[in-house]
């Protein structure tokens, strides 16, 4: 399991598929995810298989998820902020 | 649209030095960097990091600190959360920020985009819960997070060091799986009289070694047919090492085989590049002063050929010297010292790179193996497609789609050049590498459509 | 050592050497394929696959009729499908005054004879297209037109037409053409190569070659440009352009959008690179975008520009030379050959081994750039301007 080394720090909330999630302020909506046990964040377009972050730092672009309405967003490279919707990235959404 | 005598793309430890140095001179200098805050991958959140975080990342990550310091003093425009998506023949670049686009023109401009983790093809390392070894210390840099069931495998300097910071942080990795062949160390070992200028990093890699040692982290040397397990997640990581099969369960495995240059935007500027056969990667051609060969384009820092965190500020010193010497400034009086530094910096080198060599396991991968992560195409698929006559990448990625995700044949090209490059008996220098096209990164349709409509330059037919 | 000598000398392995070397094959020749980079790499690799009768320049229409039999039949011809899928190309008409257009030009196809392109009104063209925006008011339809994978089709054509004998010299450039005797010379910087019989299907750099020939004419190198998306849900069946606006719309069985319309890049032939100008391809993004309001959310992932070479009354050359008997040219397809190359290819294939042919081709004759042709006779007086 996922641990935190340190727990001091403001916090920001935000859901991934209606669940609570808590993150660091500061830090991306991939690492928050991680941290709360989430590594699945979106499913292959080409064959539905799960998928989640690889890279973390903005180029395998496993970690696209939907924020706010808005898919193909990069969990990674993005900052939480408080009360965004975040879902995971299903292959029907994108092709049929 | 706004010019600047130098732009800057990266704000890691060369385009941070490469800035500074520039502003001393008198150059009016941008930095675009897509991350929120500088440092780069290396020096990741370096301003922001609390003092207990950087005590147990070390002294190189601390050193980290002074250089973004001098940056922000420098007084050089800098945008954060900037995403370059193209760059054209007369040096106008397009970048997006803020939920629009915007262009600047740059007289010099400056890559620093760094390197990115080799692809490592592996049966199971599409599952969740695998990630990189850069992308488990990123997390670490980042937001403390550790695992305690992690397991490393692969080869290479940052295996070593992730290792040793996660023992410091107090959760130590559940097993390291070395892939380096027992071969690779006499092949190394000529390599020893070289690297001593060295000699601190070797120290540095020895500690780290002893450390991971004392802390009782299992070490299996010498693994191959490496194979990670799982349904939906990652579950277990098999492999043989000493002629035996083992198997480790765990959720979190890291892989790593190295780091190489990140070419996308060298590339996208159609700069050539040369195949290193000791770097086992594709360099942009570079002039002794880092110039690339489409004149006022310079690559500072890893893009120009792995060297670490130490030679990347020094190249961003050097490139900015030149610039400013092209402007007619006077000459820096530590260039001279700056070369010299840079060369026993790069020491050892040759050394780290025979004895961390990509492993066979990654560079042929098995034919199921999916190597293309985008579009799932195995390698089986490529090598079918060189047998139908599929000369490069090119064809095979116009033909598969491989490379035509929106990763961009960043997760894939390198390996899938190896691949083709065996199935046809040549060099991955002779088959070359994916032609890069923009958007160096996907680009809202409804962004392009609001671009600031500026006249089309003068057709340059 | 290879074999240096051959019934007919190809210059260019694109969709139309490639094809002309194909059905030259299945005539009996012996055929060599001179191609200075590889099968395909350029604008037959990398275009936006349109396989379209609809919107031709008239004078096309008949080979572009024959041509598009072929498309149905293509993988008995190929062994391959081509990635070839039977859809609509429709031209959308955003006011009625385009829409005008639009009938005006069906009625002049169908006294010609041809009821390929139909009128869609406001009703019939949301039937075809449910995505699109309120404001458009009809079109004109062909409906049993298509796309193909480019790549594919060329490379699938270079394999059949090798299977059959074909040789394919790449990585192989053409320098020089001269005739010795009764036989064609083509000095490359691999060797010369000598056939009784020569076709020029050099693209972008056709030119040069008919220049040798002694009948020059201007091929201006363009590179049409093109957007791809990444995967959408389905919602459009039909190859979609726009009678007002350059346009070229599809989405792949994939889900990807791919754009273009015949917006031009910065082409550099000598150097083989091709460049995108986004600050016209906003344009295209635009159009897009207002055709297909639910273009707002896809994002770009790839942008391509093939070379090849443009006419200056936007029609290719599909002709015998003026001045050697016993060469061909099929050249400056003017960024809508793709649909054409089947048919070309076996109307270059019977010029090549018979002399002649009952196509209509003499409104693509070279003579009609020679500075003494008769601009009343078989000149063109349509120009065109989609991309394929």
């Amino acid at each position: 399991m996922p641990q935190r080394i340190d727990t001091s720090g403001e916090t920001v909330r935000f859901t991934f598929e209606g669940r609570d999630v808590e993150a660091r302020a500061g830090e991306t909506i991939a690492a928050a995810l991680i941290a709360s046990g989430e590594t699945t964040t979106r499913a292959s377009v080409v064959s539905g298989a799960p998928r989640g972050p690889f890279c973390m730092m903005g180029v395998c672009f496993e970690c696209l998820v939907e924020i706010d309405g808005v898919p193909n967003r990069q969990a990674c490279m993005i900052v939480a902020e408080p009360g965004m919707t975040v879902a995971r990235q299903t292959a029907d959404e994108v092709a049929a | 649209m706004n010019s600047y005598d130098v732009v800057i793309v990266g704000a890691g430890p060369a385009g941070m030095a490469c800035a500074a140095e520039a502003r001393q001179a008198g150059l009016s200098t941008l930095v675009l960097d897509e991350q929120p805050r500088p440092g780069g991958q290396i020096f990741r959140d370096i301003e922001v990091s609390d003092p207990g975080r950087r005590a147990l990342l070390g002294k190189d990550y601390a050193e980290g600190a002074r250089i973004a310091e001098a940056f922000r003093a420098s007084g050089a425009d800098y945008v954060s959360g900037a995403v370059v998506w193209n760059i054209d023949s007369a040096k106008r670049i397009d970048y997006s920020a803020g939920g629009r686009s915007h262009s600047v023109e740059a007289k010099s401009l400056v890559a620093a985009t760094g390197a990115i983790e080799r692809p490592t093809p592996m049966p199971g390392w599409t599952l969740p819960g695998v990630t990189t070894v850069g992308a488990a210390q990123i997390l670490l840099k980042t937001s403390g997070i550790v695992f305690e069931d992690l397991v490393l495998v692969g080869s290479g300097p940052l295996l070593w060091l992730a290792a040793s910071q996660m023992i410091t942080a107090g959760v130590p990795p559940k097993a390291i799986v070395e892939t380096v062949p027992k071969s690779r160390y006499r092949a190394a070992a000529r390599h020893v009289l070289r690297a001593l200028p060295g000699w601190r990093y070797l120290a540095k890699g020895f500690a780290m070694m002893r450390a991971v040692k004392r802390a009782g982290v299992p070490v299996h040397r010498d693994a191959e047919d490496i194979a990670i397990e799982g349904d939906s997640a990652a579950t277990a990581v098999t492999f043989t090492s000493g002629s035996k099969r083992h198997r480790i369960e765990t959720a979190h495995v890291a892989l790593h085989q190295g780091v190489v240059p990140n070419q996308q935007m060298t590339r996208v500027m159609n700069c050539q590049h040369r195949f290193d056969e000791s770097q086992r990667a594709f360099l942009p051609v570079l002039s002794e002063d880092f110039e690339t060969t489409v004149p006022g384009v310079f690559v500072a820092g890893d893009g120009a050929g792995i060297g670490g965190a130490k030679s990347a500020a020094m190249r961003g010193r050097l490139v900015a010297m030149r610039i400013a010497e092209t402007a007619g400034k006077p000459v820096s009086g530590e260039r001279a010292k700056l070369r010299t530094a840079l060369a026993r910096d790069a020491a050892v080198r040759p050394l780290l790179e025979a004895l961390y060599a990509p492993s066979d396991d990654v560079l042929s991968p098995a034919d199921a193996v999916m190597v293309c992560r985008c579009e799932e195409i195995t390698a089986g698929q490529i090598r079918e497609a060189v047998a139908l006559g599929a000369p490069g990448p090119n064809q095979v990625k116009s033909f598969l789609r491989a490379g035509m995700g929106p990763c961009q044949g960043r997760m894939c090209g390198l390996a899938v050049s190896e691949i083709i490059a065996a199935a046809r008996g040549e060099s991955p220098s002779t088959v070359d590498y994916y032609r890069i096209r923009p958007p160096l990164k996907p680009l809202l349709l409804s962004e392009l459509a609001g671009l600031g409509a500026e006249a089309p330059r003068e057709a340059a037919e | 050592m290879t074999n240096r000598t051959a019934d007919l000398l190809v210059i260019g392995g694109g969709i139309h050497g490639c094809s002309a070397a194909l059905h030259a094959a299945m005539r009996g020749l012996d055929v060599v394929v001179i191609e200075k980079d590889t099968v395909g790499r350029h604008a037959s690799g990398v275009n936006a696959g349109g396989v379209r009768r609809l919107g031709r320049h008239y004078a096309e229409v008949p080979i572009s009729q024959r041509s598009m039999e072929i498309w149905h039949r293509i993988e008995d011809l190929v062994d391959d499908d081509c990635g070839f899928q039977r859809a609509p190309q429709i031209k959308v008409a955003e006011s009625e005054a385009d829409l005008d257009e639009l009938k005006a030009r069906a009625a002049h196809l169908r006294a010609m004879g041809f009821e390929h392109e139909v009128v869609l009104d406001r009703g019939e063209l949301r039937a075809h297209l449910p995505a699109v925006a309120e404001h458009c008011v009809g079109g004109l339809a062909s409906l049993d037109d298509g796309f193909a994978q480019p790549y594919q089709t060329t490379f699938a054509f270079s394999r059949k037409a090798r299977s059959l004998g074909v040789r394919f010299e790449e990585n192989c450039r053409a320098q020089r053409v001269t005739r010795v005797g009764s036989d064609f010379k083509v000095t490359t910087d691999r060797g010369v190569f000598s056939g009784r019989r020569l076709l020029n299907c050099g693209g972008a750099w056709a030119g040069e070659i008919a220049r040798q020939l002694g009948e020059p004419v201007e091929v201006e190198p363009t590179a049409p440009m093109m957007l791809v998306t990444g995967r959408m849900p389905r919602f459009c069946t039909a190859v979609v352009g726009n009678q007002s606006r350059p346009l070229s719309f599809k989405q792949m069985a994939n889900g990807t959008v791919v754009i273009g319309g015949g917006l031009r890049g910065r082409a550099l032939p000598e150097t083989n690179v091709s460049e995108l100008i986004f600050s016209e391809l906003r344009r295209t993004a635009e159009t897009a975008i207002a055709i297909f309001p639910i273009m707002k959310g896809a994002s770009i992932v790839r942008s391509w520009a093939g070379i090849e070479g443009r006419m200056p009354d936007g029609i290719p050359v599909i002709s015998p030379s003026s001045t050697q008997e016993g060469a061909y040219h099929a050249f400056g397809f003017s960024s809508h050959g793709f649909q054409m190359g089947p048919g070309v290819g076996e109307i270059m294939a019977e010029l090549v081994a018979t002399g002649r042919t009952n196509a209509p081709i003499a409104p693509f004759a070279i003579t009609r750039f020679a500075p003494e042709a008769d601009a009343s006779g078989s000149s063109p007086t349509q120009t065109e301007g989609l991309s394929a």
